[in-house]
């Protein structure tokens, strides 16, 4: 057992884990942030994206005893006070979900594909969501929602909330 | 009482608007309930120990070590299980001397594919089980697998070897046999004197439907009755077997499809996971989880397509069809899964398509292999016929030097003669496919498109451009009882619906479909909102819980909406003609002059009224009520379909082959589906968008593949290939619209079009780019060195196997091949 | 999916991360970013006893500078390569290459020198280092030794490293002024590449005078075409006075068979691919 204290949501937490613990694993079984979900064996489909210290990982390719002292934000903490953050109000604006399993992974990516790319071509979108499967939608309203909130500006919003997560 | 309201001048239609989807606020925020999400108290985990062998006697199971191993509760197998275990049901058997093998959820002597689960080790954690079930050390005696599909259908080597055969049943409809058209022999041969016959064989490559979330399940014995979460599409008919097959009594079983991420077929399934996470507990009274890992889910979750079809066009020289015959090899895999060989029968209603065929036989053989078993996958029987004529048609059309769509329009029911009888005996009631076509053909710019294509071909670029049509329809909306009767169906096809009017005039909705990802939330919403003239927002939609949702069908063959949608309109009618009563008592009126519009009971001729809202208070007071009736508006309606349901579409695809590589892109993709009245557009283009997606990517990308040993090589998403944002692009949508007349909302089923029509598309755009250079198939998926080879002439169309052998991505002691989540105590004896 | 148990360390310094090594021998596995070896532990197809973290050693993260290289520390991530503007400049060939590598997601996370230790033949990052004759600094019991490039990629997943042994940086000559590409073939985006050629060239009056070219996937290592670079001298860098060059690109070459392509198809993409690379180096 490895001891870890890290920042999760804005909650500091505290815990003793096995150093096979993943990230994912951490998040859903200890802290029951069971919004972040795995798809997958070898870190293929991005279903459990999370930020690290405000960039996006697959928190399935991060063991829990790396990230001591680390800052997560998982699809749970993306909303602030009750407001849902641009990219989360695009994805419902535009249908982009369906069952919504990707769903999480998909949001935390494009809030990072975001703050790197504020202005992104439909291009780049696709690209910077390479490394996210979904099996319902065919991308396209999934594209249409980061474009959407790109156009709203969520690019900076962003930014705002990444800085945030490396104070806190 | 309140009479006198301001009545709404003009209550806003709910239907056809784009309303935002009420399951969205939680998925969007991660407030999901998954049923790997679910803990209780004591709960233990499961892992299985799965055979590496396709084909093997099970000499013996050593499980001492893993029983001592940490945190074990038990280490089971068949042996130990015996009975309690139960058994699968093959729902179809589709003649009534189908060979059907006993499947057992864990066998205890022989296994009969690669991933079937031998033992089950029970642990206080997941890990701590999936560490014990490395220690198991199961011995095998390895048998010959019956794998190769042609190969197996000639008996050549056995799957079950006790069976005596691996032909599992022959199916066969004949339009002269079943009176419905003329003799298919004779029209061949006609055409063989002084017309044209098309022969091809088109393989259906096998593919893994891989829903987003692995599947789950979650057995709690501790009560009363016994309640099992599950990652399921059919909660409904996973309690009746499970109480039909387990000895517990059905009401006994509480079955609940929690939130489910996404099924597309691939979870119309009971399980052995399912029934051996039932049994153990049951076995030792404590709550029980089993989730598969992505790679126990792409080697054992059910397969779909996975055929041989050998087709024969005949037509005249003019390019007026005669007739089809089609012969079908169908791998089953190991066991005739729940509907198992009804997926091909479902086609056989289909190749037909659009088109006046005067003579039509369908002819098809399934047949028992040592692979993973093969069920419904997003269309389910339909895109492979789909496939086999719209490429055939194109074919003809080629061989005649036609343009392809003037010979399909040539061919096809005209718009006039609907209802019209086919050649295959169903009635298709309503289509317009000119109209699909022609606004189709504009929105692609075909024309422009054909110029395009020549001068490049004039120019021999190296980057050559093809067009591809698919004109389709689908037979959806499963289905209606007394058919399936016919076709020896295990069940019905209804679907049931109830009402429920809250003393608060919120309205819940409970219905017996079970949606995981199609927004039937939201849509059933505005068809209830719509029909009560109630607010969207006071619906409330329930489903998916065998103790809310008492009875239903649930969700697979598109049928949610055409079936389980008319059953809510019943309900929702029974509602307002047990209201009508009740409102000319309040309003001391007679019924007769009681009008209801816009969610309000009025009495013709006068300001009085009531909203429905104020009747469902009063009914829940109950203080004043006419005699001889019960104080309730709640309703439920049972609704048997008449006839399957029949959207169909015109779908243009542009492709560019580069003829240096074999790559191919997509250049344009134009569809125009006529899928009848839309309730919700939105949801609908959601469902075309990732229905075309699929469709494409059995075109272009999926397939999967086995070794010579039965071993899956695209056992992850590492080499079974699923699309992403970055393969994709934006398809043009478009509706034509002609509503069905067998349902009250004239709607048509969306949810398969997309599948189904997208295949022959992608894949009649590609060999029409590089039909000039002799090329007139490519094998599914046209990977680009099966695209270089054709135009190279090196083993164009026909049988091209992939190469059975993954890349070692990860380790090359091991590599991936062969060693998807297995346990490594498994020795060859 | 979960791994086997096994044990962790994080040691902050070279030295300490090999003692740990040392100590551990074989039943030791290093940890770099981890993209790679994390999913071979959560399938078990490796199962370590001891896991040695080298993401807590700040001195082997980073680029910088040298002279006549640039030097990239091992577990800098293949994002930080990637929006580097020396690594743009000097190397130019190992930015485009790292562009497109995995996806965002392991590219925060995935590291340079952890991608190049892997040795997967498919990997993006095997074919420039080797194209532009890269230097590898591994640090050992008896002090830092050089590997030069073509010594380093030894066999599948195997290269010059130790087992006693740490790859710690990465010293890549510079190429200023050199055209640049990597040209890679996949079926979808998130695969990794069936065949991909890195070309870096210097073009002078239209002519090319020098130029470097590394395959990805044709074989157990990464390949440099030394037969394609001899024959690029002196060409002119136009498609069609390329292409004979190009054609020599799978000479020799024993590329794998798998559900991608069979092993000629390999040799000739490998063809194609090489002449489209460096056409677009020389900015054709």
């Amino acid at each position: 057992m490895a001891k870890i204290s890290l920042t999760v949501d804005g909650s500091k937490v505290s815990d003793d884990v096995e150093p096979r613990t993943t990230l994912v694993q951490y998040l859903r079984e200890k802290l029951g942030k069971t919004g972040t979900v795995v798809g997958c064996d070898t870190s293929n489909c991005g279903a459990c994206t999370v930020h690290l210290d405000g960039t996006s990982v697959k928190s399935c390719n991060v063991l829990a005893v790396q990230v001591d002292g680390a800052s997560v934000t998982t699809i749970e903490g993306l909303a602030k006070d009750g407001v849902l953050h641009p990219v989360q109000e695009s994805f419902r604006d535009c249908h982009g979900l369906q069952c919504g399993y990707c769903t999480p992974g998909m949001i935390m990516q494009s809030v990072a594909l975001l703050e790197e790319n504020p202005d992104p071509t439909e291009e780049e979108i696709r690209l910077g969501l390479e490394g996210n499967l979904c099996r319902c939608t065919g991308y396209q309203n999934i594209v249409k929602a980061v474009k959407q909130a790109a156009g709203s500006g969520a690019g900076a919003s962003t930014a705002g909330a990444v800085a945030e997560e490396m104070d806190s | 009482m309140t009479t006198t309201q301001d009545r709404p001048t003009e209550v806003a239609k709910e239907i056809g608007k784009e309303r935002r989807r009420k399951e969205d606020q939680r998925l969007i925020t991660g407030r999901t309930r998954w049923t790997d999400n679910i803990v209780l108290p004591g709960m233990l985990h499961l892992a299985m120990v799965r055979s590496p062998f396709a084909h093997a006697k099970i000499t013996s199971i050593e499980k001492t070590e893993a029983e001592a191993s940490p945190n074990v509760v038990a280490v089971l197998t068949g042996a130990d299980l015996g009975e309690s275990q139960g058994v699968l049901i093959n729902a179809w058997a589709i003649t009534t001397d189908q060979v059907t093998p006993t499947h057992l959820p864990c066998p205890s002597d022989k296994v009969s594919f690669a991933g079937e689960i031998v033992a089950v080790v029970v642990a206080r954690t997941q890990a701590e089980a999936r560490d014990a079930a490395e220690l198991v050390d199961v011995e095998y005696e390895e048998l010959p697998a019956a794998l190769d599909l042609k190969k197996s259908a000639n008996d050549e080597v056995l799957a079950h070897p006790d069976l005596g055969t691996n032909k599992s049943a022959f199916w066969k409809f004949d339009s002269l046999e079943a009176g419905t058209g003329s003799s298919i022999d004779e029209a061949i041969e006609k055409a063989r004197a002084d017309g044209v016959v098309i022969e091809r064989e088109y393989r259906q490559q096998r593919l893994i439907p891989a829903f987003m979330e692995p599947r789950s399940t979650v057995v709690d014995p501790t009560g009363e009755q016994i309640t099992m979460w599950s990652a399921t599409q059919v909660p409904h008919i996973l309690r009746f077997a499970l109480a039909a097959t387990t000895g517990v009594s059905e009401s006994k079983i509480r079955v609940i499809a929690p939130d489910v991420g996404g099924g597309f077929g691939g979870k119309l399934q009971t399980t052995p996971e399912e029934w051996l996470t039932f049994a153990i507990a049951n076995r030792l009274g404590k709550p029980v989880k089993f989730t598969e890992t992505r790679s126990e889910s792409l080697m054992v979750a059910h397969h779909g397509r996975d055929q041989w079809q050998k087709l024969t066009l005949a037509a005249d020289k003019e390019g007026n069809v005669l007739g089809l015959k089609v012969d079908l090899l169908a791998d089953l895999g190991a066991y005739v899964s729940l509907v198992g060989g009804g997926v091909p029968v479902l086609g056989a209603f289909m190749f037909n398509a659009i088109y006046k065929f005067p003579a039509y036989q369908f002819n098809c053989q399934t047949v028992l292999t040592n692979k993973t078993w093969t069920d419904a996958y997003r269309g389910a029987g339909r895109p492979e016929a789909t496939f086999g004529i719209e490429r055939m048609m194109s074919e003809l059309a080629a061989e005649l030097d036609m343009d392809p769509l003037e010979l399909r329009e040539k061919n096809w029911i005209k718009h006039e003669e609907f209802p019209f009888t086919t050649v295959a005996g169903l009635e298709y009631d309503t289509g317009n496919y000119e109209a699909a076509t022609a606004l189709a053909r504009e929105m692609f710019g075909y024309d422009e498109l054909r110029a395009e294509q020549k001068r490049r071909r004039d120019a021999g670029d190296k980057v050559q451009l093809g067009i591809g049509i698919s004109t389709f329809t689908e037979m959806c909306g499963l289905a209606p009882s007394r058919v399936l009767g016919q076709l020896n169906y295990g069940a019905g096809g209804w679907e049931h619906a109830s009402v429920r009017m809250l003393a608060t005039g919120k309205v819940e909705v409970v219905t017996g479909v079970s949606g995981h990802g199609q927004g039937h939330e939201t849509a059933f919403s505005q068809i209830v909102a719509d029909r009560l003239g109630v607010a969207f927002d006071d619906v409330e939609v329930l489903h998916g819980d065998t103790q809310i949702a008492s009875k239903g069908l649930d969700t697979y063959g598109s049928r949610s909406l055409v079936v389980g949608g008319e059953a809510l309109v019943k309900a929702a009618d029974k509602v307002i003609e047990k209201a009508k009563p009740v409102a000319a008592h309040l309003l001391e009126a007679s019924v007769d002059d009681i009008e209801f519009s816009g969610g309000r009971f009025t009495v013709r001729g006068t300001d009085q009224g009531m909203a429905i809202g104020e009747i469902s208070a009063a009914m829940f007071s109950a203080h004043d009520y006419p005699e001889g009736m019960e104080p309730s508006l709640d309703s439920e309606a049972t609704y048997d379909p008449v006839n399957f349901n029949y959207p169909h579409g015109t779908h243009l695809c542009a492709m560019e082959v580069d003829t240096e590589t074999g790559a191919v892109k997509m250049r344009k993709y134009v569809c125009v589906d006529d899928i009848g009245n839309v309730i919700n557009p939105m949801i609908v283009s959601g469902q075309i968008h990732g229905g075309l997606v699929q469709g494409i990517a059995q075109a272009l990308w999926e397939e999967a593949v086995y070794d010579d040993a039965g071993t899956l090589v695209s056992g992850s998403f590492v080499d079974y290939l699923l699309p992403t944002a970055a393969d994709t692009m934006n398809y043009e949508i478009d509706h034509t619209t002609t509503p069905s007349i067998t349902n009250t909302l004239g709607t048509k089923g969306v949810g398969e079009a997309g599948t189904i029509a997208s295949t022959p598309a992608v894949v009649n755009a590609v060999v029409d780019a590089v039909r000039h250079l002799g090329v007139n198939d490519i094998q599914m998926p046209c990977t680009p060195e099966r695209v270089w080879k054709a135009v190279n002439g090196v083993g164009a169309g026909g049988e091209d196997p992939t190469e059975g052998a993954a890349a070692a991505h990860f380790d090359p002691a091991t590599g991936m091949e062969g060693t998807t989540d297995r346990t490594t105590g498994g020795t060859q004896a | 999916m979960i791994p086997a148990p096994f044990e962790y360390l994080a040691p902050t310094t070279v030295e300490d991360a090999l003692a740990a090594l040392a100590e551990h021998g074989d039943d030791a596995k290093i940890l770099g970013g981890g993209q790679s070896l994390l999913p071979v532990l959560r399938m078990r197809l490796n199962a370590p006893e001891m896991v040695i973290d080298l993401g807590k050693i700040e001195s082997i993260r980073g680029i910088r500078d040298d002279g006549d290289a640039i030097v990239i520390g091992a577990m800098t991530t293949h994002a930080a390569v990637g929006s580097d503007p020396l690594v743009a400049e000097h190397a130019a060939l190992v930015s485009k290459a790292v562009e497109h590598l995995a996806d965002a997601q392991i590219r925060h996370r995935g590291t340079f020198g952890g991608a190049l230790a892997h040795a997967d033949p498919a990997g993006d990052l095997g074919a420039p280092a080797l194209a532009l004759g890269a230097q590898f600094v591994i640090a050992g019991p008896g002090g830092t030794r050089t590997v030069e490039a073509d010594d380093f990629f030894v066999d599948l997943f195997e290269t010059a490293i130790g087992e006693d042994e740490i790859l710690t940086e990465v010293r890549i000559p510079k190429h200023t002024g050199w055209g640049a590409h990597y040209e890679k073939f996949v079926r979808v985006a998130h695969q990794w590449p069936i065949v991909a050629v890195a070309a870096a060239v210097r073009v002078e009056g239209g002519v090319i005078a020098e130029a470097r070219v590394g395959l990805t996937n044709m074989g157990n290592t990464p390949l440099r075409a030394r037969g394609v670079e001899a024959a690029l001298v002196g060409v002119q860098a136009t498609e069609d006075a390329v292409r004979e060059a190009a054609g020599k690109a799978a000479d020799g070459t024993n590329p794998p068979s798998d559900l991608n392509g069979e092993s000629s198809y390999r040799k000739h993409l490998a063809t194609v691919l090489t002449r489209r690379a460096v056409v677009t180096a020389a900015g054709g």
